[in-house]
């Protein structure tokens, strides 16, 4: 193979995987958007949601897709129901507070699902696992090419759910005043469970895109740090922001898997990270608000 | 520039994006006197004031102290030189004493290093006992006594916007800067401040520049009024003067009036 | 609360504010002092890491109790303050030079991340530092030549004035002897100007500045102390553990800090104290009763990070002032007995005050 086309092949691995980081990212902005909250176990929340639909799937032997819807609609479940019986209890406080707290509940989902399911690493096949396609001479894994596509549909129904549906509105609305919303009959707190639910089930889409190209374990949930990258690149209020900076992300890192010398992988999310952070705090794609006295 | 000129701006303008959120304003402040700025909601009353402590970079127009140029200094200097100021919404230290937040109002006059903080050496503690002093006489002046030891997030309104008064007086300025003193008071709290300012004014001899809203307290008090209106001078002139300004009644009330 | 009567400007600035006090922490010292003669080596060791934890805590306490700037990073303080001391007495420099020396390395790197970081508050600092945390903790992995990456890097026994200040015993005095200085640094530091300039930032940086507080000095200063603290802590906790591993240095053990100040009681030194008990009491509880339990809980591996994140939530949930609140509580109870009332901690109610600037 040549060296643009090599090249080519890592730009669409680290897109694929980007993709991942760009769906962590999205539930993180979705939710901060909505209740200024941070939820530092969205990651978390995805490897429940592999682990539910290894259930499904493996476990109790159900087609693929069903096994995917499943999953997505039990974990958006278990978000909706955080919210209503943990974190509703939290408003108001300062949001330091609401990141320990997410800590905490990280914690707790991860013994979990150690009990639930198991400490070990489990794989999981899907129809796309071992198999490739070949787009004129660039030989791309299925499983990678689903993560690219599902996260492209996954954004599409998004997009037009938020934008044409009564329920999208009055979330747009909700996040954007929160007082206005409800003096306007929204159901703001309902709203801000059902935003929690969103964000749950694309964690699960991540996850099951994710599952078969990783292990499925207890500590998959760290990626969500590399997804605070991605979200921080889109300037941390922007959803499309926060997709294009997991892509972004993702390039960077398998680039300098590739070019830098090894050990440079493991940090580069990090530092770009910190130099977006440093350097231009707003991200690719905010813009900055200073505070009124 | 005559020497009772305490402070003079010109020709100031700020444009936040496209809007001119204050365009052209040109005032002095005498010293000892009560200099208030009234006009409508979104008028630019606070934006000259955040202007005025440096927290905004004004886009044209210079800002003069006591003669000096105060255009470039850092918002962190601008309390040592003389200035102080409160701010419409009460921004206090809600999670430290009354007596610890006069006391971060004396930070300005605090000199002493950072090692000899660390290892608390007489000298801190010579000037800290002379802080305290300070503070309370401030404490004193306004009758805070009983509410020395409370957590600010404990008071009531009417108190923290005396507090926030008195945390201005502690960093001893000859300009003291009132973003709307009376918002939140009701009538007799009103009046009590009013008393306040006279005594700043007249005991104290300091300079004030006050935003206001009632107008009864700034009759009351005011020395001279500058009305403004997007951005821009309407009238200058005494409190009942700019009251029966034709452009200032028809900017509050509207219309063609 | 007791309010003593003023009639001095002095009794503010006292290090005793109440002379009771003098006695009671006299007492609960030489308690100290006399554990490590009738008790086992275990539990010296053990409380040696509490200690050890408690300076951390108070290095932290600094920083994100009482300047309220976040940091998830503070693993990467302990870090670098455990390899500079390791990597300074393997090169046979004599200990009273390699703690201090340790301290220092840190508080620079602490300036190093607290200037980039300036302009950053609440969550991006939060995130900023986090990656910092796993920068410094992939370098103490990967830069083999001088961490010993992997395998790690034993760290020699120190020696003070010629005497072998080795073992439990030996960790467990020295950590003391810290611990005691560390406090009395912070307690000066929060009774003079320094202290209340953190507390402004804190609570108001906008009328801190106009206070005349420079917000850029003071932040600065406050991560580089902070982090000279923590650093301290690592030099001990180098030879607490006395072979230094990079993995002990990950984004767990930076959790675990921040877990000690806000468990411990958010804007007090007691409560870096009582969360760092309550960070090293825990798992050795836990494993006295494992055995008491029913097998599918006793055995379940994930035992203690789970109590670990429920105290945590609960914590969070019911008692935000943390444990420190808590025990004030319990104090003015007893205190006020039979005139309690419930009304005194209630809360005020406050609005959610946005801290998204829009």
């Amino acid at each position: 193979m040549d060296d643009a086309a090599r090249l080519l092949q890592l730009v669409v691995n680290g897109a694929a995987s980007g993709c991942i980081y760009g769906l962590i990212a999205f539930g993180f902005v979705l939710i901060y958007k909505a209740t200024e909250m941070v939820n530092f176990a969205q990651g978390d929340i995805m490897m429940l949601g592999a682990f539910v639909a290894y259930s499904f799937i493996h476990q109790f032997g159900l087609n693929y897709w069903v096994g995917f819807g499943l999953a997505i609609l039990v974990t958006a479940l278990f978000g909706f129901l955080l919210d209503a019986i943990v974190l509703r209890r939290v408003i108001g406080q300062p949001q330091f507070a609401v990141v320990m707290l997410t800590l905490g509940l990280a914690f707790i989902f991860r013994a979990g699902a150690g009990l639930a399911w198991t400490y070990d690493s489990v794989g999981f096949n899907t129809p796309f696992t071992n198999k490739t396609v070949n787009l004129g001479g660039l030989v791309l894994g299925q499983d990678n090419v689903s993560i690219l596509v599902g996260t492209l549909v996954l954004c599409g129904v998004l997009y037009l759910f938020f934008s044409r549906t009564r329920l999208g509105v009055a979330m747009q609305a909700a996040s954007q005043n929160q007082l206005a919303a409800y003096y306007m009959g929204i159901p703001v707190r309902r709203i801000f469970s059902l935003i929690w639910a969103i964000s749950a089930g694309v964690a699960a889409v991540a996850a099951v895109l994710l599952a078969p190209v990783s292990m499925i374990d207890v500590n998959m949930g760290f990626l969500g740090i590399k997804a605070f990258a991605a979200a921080v690149l889109g300037g941390f209020g922007s959803i499309p922001g926060a997709v294009i900076g997991g892509v972004i992300v993702g390039v960077v890192e398998q680039l300098s898997g590739y070019f830098l010398p090894p050990g440079f992988q493991d940090v580069t999310s990090n530092i770009v990270l910190l130099a977006v952070l440093i350097l231009r705090p707003e991200g690719l794609f905010g813009k900055t608000i200073r505070k009124r006295v | 520039m005559s020497a009772d000129v305490l402070f003079n701006v010109t020709d100031l303008g700020i444009r936040f994006g496209g809007i001119r959120a204050v365009e052209g304003v040109s005032f002095e402040v005498k010293r000892g006197e009560v200099f208030s700025i009234i006009g409508p909601n979104g008028a630019g009353k606070t934006t000259i004031f955040n202007l005025i402590s440096r927290i905004y970079n004004p886009t044209t127009g210079r800002l003069h102290f006591e003669g000096r140029d105060i255009t470039e200094t850092p918002p962190h200097m601008i309390a040592g030189l003389g200035i102080a100021r409160t701010f419409q919404n009460i921004e206090l230290f809600p999670n430290a004493t009354l007596l610890q937040n006069l006391l971060i109002g004396r930070h300005c006059h605090s000199k002493v290093g950072l090692f000899s903080q660390l290892a608390f050496l007489p000298s801190v503690a010579r000037a800290e006992l002379e802080h305290r002093k300070r503070a309370e006489e401030v404490i004193a002046f306004l009758g805070l006594q009983r509410h020395r030891d409370s957590l600010i997030a404990n008071l009531p309104y009417g108190v923290r916007k005396v507090v926030e008064l008195g945390r201005a007086l502690c960093t001893e300025p000859k300009l003291l800067l009132l973003d709307e003193p009376s918002s939140g008071l009701n009538v007799e709290e009103t009046e009590e401040m009013a008393y306040w300012i006279d005594d700043i004014k007249k005991d104290l001899g300091i300079t004030v520049i006050m935003v206001e809203h009632d107008m009864k307290l700034v009759s009351a008090v005011s020395d001279r009024v500058m009305a403004l209106n997007y951005g821009r001078i309407l009238a200058m002139g005494t409190a009942s003067e700019v009251q029966g300004d034709p452009e200032v009644i028809r900017a509050y009330i509207g219309g063609e009036a | 609360m007791r309010r003593p009567f003023k009639t001095l400007y002095e009794q503010d600035i006292r290090f005793w504010r109440q002379p009771s006090a003098r006695w009671w922490y006299g007492l609960l010292l030489i308690a100290l002092c006399a554990i490590p003669l009738i008790s086992g080596e275990f539990y010296v060791g053990e409380l040696a890491g509490l200690f050890i934890f408690a300076i951390a805590g108070v290095g932290l306490m600094l920083l994100t109790g009482y300047t309220g700037l976040v940091s998830l990073g503070h693993s990467a303080f302990l870090g670098i303050g455990a390899y500079t001391e390791a990597i300074l007495l393997a090169r046979g420099v004599p200990f009273y030079i390699t703690l201090p020396a340790s301290a220092l390395v840190t508080g620079f790197a602490g300036v190093a991340i607290g200037i980039p970081t300036l302009r950053m508050s609440g969550l991006y600092l939060a995130i900023a530092t986090l990656s910092f945390g796993s920068i410094v903790g992939t370098v103490l992995q990967k830069w083999e030549t001088v961490t010993g990456g992997f395998d790690g890097l034993p760290v020699k026994a120190p020696y003070l004035f010629g005497v072998k200040l080795d073992g439990p015993e030996g960790v467990y005095y020295m950590s003391l002897l810290v611990l005691l200085f560390v406090i009395w640094l912070a307690l000066n530091v929060l009774r003079s100007p320094l202290g209340r300039a953190f507390v402004a930032i804190r609570d108001s940086e906008v009328s801190a500045q106009s206070m005349g507080i420079n917000l850029a000095l003071y932040k600065t200063i406050s991560f580089g102390l902070s982090a000279a603290i923590t650093g301290l802590a690592g030099g001990l906790f180098a030879h607490y553990v006395r072979h230094l591993a990079p993995d002990a240095f990950d984004v767990l053990l930076s959790i675990q800090l921040v877990t000690i100040v806000f468990v411990g009681g958010l804007g007090s030194l007691h409560g870096a104290i009582f969360g760092a008990m309550f960070m090293r009491l825990l798992p050795q509880s836990i494993a006295l009763i494992r055995d008491d339990l029913p097998n599918w809980l006793g055995r379940m591996p994930g035992l203690e990070p789970s109590i670990f994140g429920l105290i945590l939530v609960l914590c969070i949930m019911y008692e935000p002032m943390g444990i420190n609140g808590r025990w004030m509580k319990v104090k003015a109870y007893f205190k006020n007995f039979p005139m309690h009332k419930a009304s005194a901690f209630r809360r005020q109610k406050s609005y959610a005050k946005s801290e998204r600037l829009r």
